[in-house]
């Protein structure tokens, strides 16, 4: 374990290395991940977190250790002693997706072919070969059935992918404010990230070294913010107000509160991460549909022994909660057992993410449901 | 759960439920006869009800429920799936009944129908003498506060039923007062007497 709480698991050093979609393969292949809380003896009490989009294994803090690793992590408010993803209870496990600059294999790891960076030199991995690094993780843990996956937005994905790349891996999966394939207007968000970034002349062709191309990345992470967010929040949180101010400027610098927040998170992100990883990430989340492609479908499902808690959000514009009626639809024609809410919240995607007493209320009971029903 | 703590025309239904069956409640609001019918049927249970604070609570006490309306959304379940739909104290407040009843008889092999008896005698006096809509302990509203949109006698349910080439298996009436939680079986002129009828139908044939 380092300093920031991170493990590290390596495979598919040698062979034939991990098997992806795009029908190359990769080796070797690491996974960073943290883990809170003791697997039981009988090795059933292992719940799966994953994380969205640009996240990482650092999904609440570790008390009892010292520095990084007992900082507040990306979901401090739902997982910790007593909360509703209650460590005391169970085994948390959450690790950084294939594809990632967080510790686990991208496109910033080095290339045992050429000892560089392996930048565009990397394969497009999807969805699917995220789950598959994941299952050879969940091996390496001698976990044979997982309580559960939980996800919100690509780690939703990630949930639904689980459940059909291997039902009887798991008695239970949380996706929350996702989809089962994702949208037009979706891609069209991701293809205008990646055009900022591969617009910006320092990325050079992903060859860019010590030198990112920062502003590209955060014109395309305001991008992205925007869809996390909703006009009520917007409208909330800035209105109209000026930053600093009383007048307008009369020239291009930034006159409005919104303006200066956007800035503002482009620039905490560039620090955090990586330019060509992002462009990756996009690729995978766009390739996504469980409606009957390569990856497999929802629809294959059918006698399937898992149960479902679907959750969607009302100010979700980016995974509107048609699109959760639509994978819940999906579930009970082929009869599962699915349980399904949309939650009132006006802070948009992101919804999923901040504290919720209702989202907290149904996990807590959707889980102690399934494990007292083993 | 006491099954004395449950509305009395749910214990009836409940009291009808073979043990480990599968069970689609609509309209399950917080989801009292889904779990009692878990705990003491080890009945596997689903439930729809389009209220989101009742549908959230439901999940949180480990229910299979879905914030849905089923006045809105086509019940997607393949034929067969479940061994008894019920619809409790709903029927009145559905938009296209025929269709509603039609693919309840198709997902499910049994279907139990409770609904408030609007032939009961008091409502017909009312009628009759002050020339007003019934309204008493089981029909509180006013005519323009009330979410009841169907009229219905269990004459007229029954007529129903035979129109739709289904059949009734089971038939009660009850009487229910305190709030509904107690009540009594009508043997002697139901249709003047019950406050409720609760009917268990099948599709002719199944």
């Amino acid at each position: 374990m380092d300093e920031s709480g991170r493990r590290y698991f390596t495979f598919a050093a040698h062979g034939p290395g991990l098997e992806l979609d795009c029908g190359s393969s990769l080796g070797p292949v690491t996974l960073a991940y943290e883990t809170y809380g003791q697997l039981n003896t009988a090795r059933d009490n292992a719940l799966l977190i994953l994380h969205a989009f640009t996240g990482d294994s650092h999904v609440a803090s570790h008390p009892g250790l010292p520095g990084e690793a007992a900082l507040p992590g990306w979901w401090e408010t739902m997982v910790g002693p007593g909360k509703a993803i209650d460590t005391d209870r169970y085994y948390v496990i959450c690790t950084n997706i294939l594809g990632s600059c967080r510790g686990s294999t991208g496109p910033t790891s080095l290339n045992p072919a050429t000892q560089a960076p392996y930048g565009l030199a990397f394969p497009v991995v999807t969805i699917g070969d995220m789950v598959r690094a994941q299952k050879a993780l969940i091996d390496h843990l001698e976990i044979s059935k997982l309580l559960a996956v939980i996800g919100g937005s690509v780690g939703g994905m990630q949930a639904l992918q689980w459940c059909v790349s291997y039902p009887h891996r798991l008695r239970a999966a949380i996706p929350l404010a996702t989809t089962m394939r994702h949208s037009a207007q979706a891609i069209a968000f991701n293809e205008i990230a990646r055009q900022a970034i591969m617009a910006d002349p320092k990325w050079n062709m992903g060859e860019y070294g010590d030198n990112p191309p920062e502003l590209g990345l955060a014109v395309a992470r305001m991008i992205g913010h925007v869809t996390y967010l909703s006009d009520q929040a917007m409208r909330r949180k800035f209105g109209r107000r000026l930053q600093g101010r009383q007048g307008f400027s009369f020239h291009f610098e930034s006159d409005f509160q919104v303006e200066s927040y956007l800035h503002h998170q482009g620039t905490k992100f560039v620090r955090r991460f990586d330019a060509n990883s992002l462009l990756y990430l996009t690729k995978a989340a766009d390739y996504f549909d469980l409606t009957g492609s390569d990856q497999g479908s929802l629809g294959a499902l059918a006698g399937a022994d898992i149960r479902f808690l679907v959750i969607s959000f009302t100010s979700d514009w980016l995974y509107p909660t048609y699109q959760s009626r639509e994978m819940v639809h999906a579930l009970k024609r082929e009869g599962l057992d699915v349980s399904f809410c949309e939650i009132e919240a006006d802070c948009g995607h992101d919804a999923f993410l901040l504290e919720n007493e209702r989202l907290a209320k149904m996990v807590r009971g959707f889980l102690g449901g399934v494990a007292k029903n083993g | 759960m006491a099954e004395e703590g449950m509305r009395f025309d749910l214990q009836v239904i409940s009291s009808w439920i073979e043990p480990g069956s599968r069970v689609l409640d609509l309209g399950c609001g917080r989801g009292d006869l889904l779990a009692f019918l878990q705990d003491r049927k080890n009945v596997r249970g689903v439930g729809i009800e389009a209220d989101r604070e009742k549908a959230a609570y439901c999940i949180s006490r480990g229910l299979s429920v879905l914030q849905e309306n089923f006045n809105e959304e086509v019940l997607e379940y393949p034929a067969n799936h479940f061994d008894y739909v019920i619809l409790s104290q709903t029927l009145q407040q559905v938009y296209r009944p025929e269709e509603l009843i039609r693919s309840l008889l198709v997902i499910g092999s049994k279907v139990i129908v409770s609904f408030p008896n609007f032939s009961h005698w008091r409502g017909r006096l009312q009628l009759l003498f002050t020339g007003t809509a019934p309204k008493n302990e089981h029909l509180p509203y006013e005519w323009y506060t009330t979410p009841n949109i169907r009229v219905i006698a269990m004459k007229d349910f029954r007529k129903f039923i035979a129109m739709i080439n289904a059949e009734i298996v089971r038939e009660v009436a009850i009487n229910s007062h305190h709030h509904q939680y107690k009540g009594n079986i009508i043997h002697f002129l139901p249709d003047w007497r019950a406050t409720y009828g609760i009917f268990l139908v099948r599709a002719q044939g199944k």
